[in-house]
């Protein structure tokens, strides 16, 4: 399906990984096809263990593929050797659900952002245009630098290091931003401005976002395609008002009927205790 | 990290291993400027001299000033120490015999006996019963009480000629102030098998041992860090090699490597720092086996990953983003590897596959003197207790250290 017809940031076919340890195996993606076009936000919607995020490591070349391709522009993407890998990282990132375990510990918030700048080819610069780039990220995500400098990622709250990994990002400027769950461990109020800030990057810098998460409402409210992935298999797939408002297969009308709404009582019938 | 050190010395535990392990190490850097000698020489002719302080004894009775005192129990004092146990005893038996009701005689009480004695003692007499060697061992014993008593003191005198000429006289109320007496030598330990200040040898033993055990320590723990390292994090083939070297050398133990080694490498070369190196490469393994299974679970985590995404190369992640987690647990193997190198280093000694015997002491080769000796026959236990428990002090707090450290980097093992 890596068909030339869209501008394609990212695509690939038949894309299966399989775990296997002794006799055992586990399918965790199961053959799927998907194209992401440049410059929008893409939703991969699924419950617990319907391999999104093992399809996020794919993605990130984190983790080996164990057949199928993926196209990166148009083109196979070949990350066998270390110096094509770092190549490719150059024009991807990602964020992760836990911002507790994201950062080094032993890393001050400044060399944590500092990094960012001296990857970007600034370590040339100097140190006060530094800083500035570094306030400017800050500010970007409503952080202000001048409380982080010389503190330790782990000091800040949860909301705070997910946004400080938002103004990494802002200054490493990627291509494509790969958002693993990146709100499911911080409270509703924090959750939006996220999500706020991560559509403002996204028109900023003008990336792709491929936006991984298992709350179909959320994938509604910031997304423009949608992909619901089932037991490694995606089910569906289109636009947000397609997928979301005109569900087709019974597991996508069942991930919109587990979202509980506030003024109708929850239907916990079609929960599948079996699951 | 401030704060960790302090949390570190609060830990009564970590206070008293340190505390310890300055204390050795105070030893080994202090004795040496109050008591210069080579910890090798030779001072005493004989084996196995008891502790104690050694006064010369002509420079007391020639060079000294003498200073009469009138001390009421000297001489009571210089008896009991010339009256052995056994002669008490035959003394009881003889009094017993000529009549002299068990109750009145005290051997204990010294004075008593003697005057008893004097009393009741015939040489004349001939004992019912008593053969006549048993007679004459009593009449001797008369005889060196009587000189005992002698209040004359002894007479110095010089031979000229085949003349005897008298120089002086030690009276029983001469003394000689000890610090005025030229030459005397405190052996707190006494001297070992070849006449050896004991407690000399041994300062510098526990120094040339936690020595061997530092450099046997930095390199097991060098080499098990790098190999954990590379095959915890690289993987692949190079983890399957290096595991197969590893497991290699877990099956054999590492002792009779060792031994083997060091029997391969001739007396003459095994130098203390031969035999740390040989004790290095053999005691790596768990280092290895450990750092690996620490790293395998870290290289996984996100910031690993989004280091990796950074584009940071291998070598700069494993020392960014995997060593500093593992740090403390390599600190704390490296305490370990140091106190297990130097029991290596004792039970290679005693089987007689230590360093050179004749440079420098280790407390392993003190050990095995010891033992070749027989002085754990002989029961002269200043030869190896002190040793023993020098090697207990060092690994006691270093394992102290250890837990502790456990304790503070550890947060769920705190109590």
């Amino acid at each position: 399906m890596a068909d030339e017809t869209c501008e394609t940031c990212l695509s690939g076919t038949n894309l299966t990984k399989i775990y296997a340890f002794g006799k055992s195996r586990t399918v965790a993606v199961d053959n799927i096809n998907f194209c992401f076009n440049a410059g929008q936000v893409i939703s991969i919607v699924g419950e617990s263990g319907s391999g999104k995020t093992t399809l996020a490591k794919m993605l990130l070349g984190l983790t080996n593929v164990t057949s199928g391709q993926i196209y990166f522009r148009g083109k196979p993407l070949d990350i066998s050797t270390s110096k094509k890998r770092k190549e490719y990282w150059k024009s991807i990132q990602a964020i992760f659900q836990d911002p507790y375990s994201s950062y080094n510990i032993f890393t001050k918030i400044d060399d944590v952002l500092l990094d960012c700048i001296h990857l970007r080819g600034g370590r040339k610069v100097p140190k006060e245009e530094k800083i500035a780039m570094m306030e400017e990220a800050c500010r970007f995500v409503n952080l202000k630098f001048a409380e982080l400098t010389n503190k330790y990622p782990f000091e800040l709250s949860g909301g705070q290091m997910q946004r400080l990994m938002i103004a990494r990002v802002f200054l490493l400027k990627p291509k494509i931003l790969l958002a693993d769950e990146p709100t499911s461990m911080i409270d509703a109020c924090s959750r939006a401005s996220i999500l706020e800030m991560l559509l403002k990057l996204r028109d900023e810098i003008n990336m792709t976002l491929i936006f991984i998460t298992h709350d179909i409402g959320l994938a509604y409210f910031i997304s423009d395609e949608v992909y619901i992935m089932e037991h490694g298999k995606i089910v569906e797939s289109g636009s947000a008002d397609e997928v979301i408002l005109n569900p087709k297969e019974a597991y996508t009308k069942r991930l919109i009927n587990d979202v509980p709404k506030i003024y109708e009582p929850w239907d916990l019938s079609t929960v599948d205790y079996h699951l | 990290m401030r704060n960790t050190l302090k949390s570190i010395f609060k830990d009564g535990k970590f206070r008293l291993g340190f505390g310890i392990l300055v204390f050795l190490l105070l030893m080994i850097f202090l004795y040496p400027l109050f008591v210069p000698n080579p910890p090798l020489e030779i001072i005493g002719r004989g084996t196995f001299f008891p502790p104690g302080v050694y006064v010369s004894n002509l420079d007391s009775v020639s060079g000294a000033p003498i200073y009469s005192l009138t001390l009421a129990d000297a001489e009571a004092k210089r008896l009991a120490s010339k009256l052995s146990l056994e002669d008490r005893a035959e003394m009881k038996t003889y009094l017993l015999a000529v009549g002299v009701p068990e109750e009145q005689i005290n051997i204990e009480d010294t004075a008593a006996l003697l005057a008893l004695w004097a009393e009741k003692y015939d040489p004349k007499l001939n004992v019912k019963g008593m053969i006549f060697a048993k007679l004459q061992y009593y009449r001797r014993l008369n005889d060196k009480l009587v000189s005992l008593l002698d209040s004359e003191g002894l007479i110095l005198a010089r031979e000229t000629d085949g003349v005897l000429e008298k120089t002086g006289q030690v009276l029983p109320l001469d003394y000689v102030n000890i610090g005025e007496v030229s030459s005397v030598r405190v052996l707190p330990l006494g001297t070992d098998n070849f006449g050896r200040d004991v407690l000399t040898e041994l300062v510098k033993a526990t120094g040339v041992s936690l020595q061997i055990g530092l450099i046997a320590g930095s390199i097991a723990t060098a080499i098990g860090l790098v190999l954990g390292l590379i095959s915890g994090y690289v993987g692949g083939w190079l983890d399957d090699l290096i595991m197969f070297f590893t497991n290699l050398l877990i099956v054999i133990p590492s002792l009779i490597i060792l031994i083997l080694i060091s029997y391969s490498i001739s007396q003459s070369e095994r130098g203390p720092t031969t035999i740390a190196i040989v004790i290095g490469l053999t005691s790596w393994v768990w280092t290895t086996k450990a750092v690996r299974a620490q790293v395998i679970s870290l290289r996984n985590r996100d910031h690993v990953n989004l280091s990796k995404l950074s584009g940071h190369s291998t070598a700069s992640i494993i020392l960014r983003d995997i060593l500093p987690y593992i740090a403390s647990y390599v600190v704390m193997a490296f305490i370990l590897q140091i106190s297990s190198a130097i029991l290596a280093e004792a039970s290679l000694s005693i089987l007689g596959l230590g360093p050179k015997t004749t440079l420098v002491p280790t407390l392993g080769l003190m050990m095995n003197w010891a033992m070749i000796y027989q002085a754990h026959i002989l029961g002269k236990w200043w030869a190896y207790f002190p040793v023993i428990v020098v090697i207990a002090l060092i690994t006691f707090s270093m394992n102290l250290i250890n837990t502790s450290l456990d304790q503070i980097f550890n947060p769920a093992l705190r109590e």
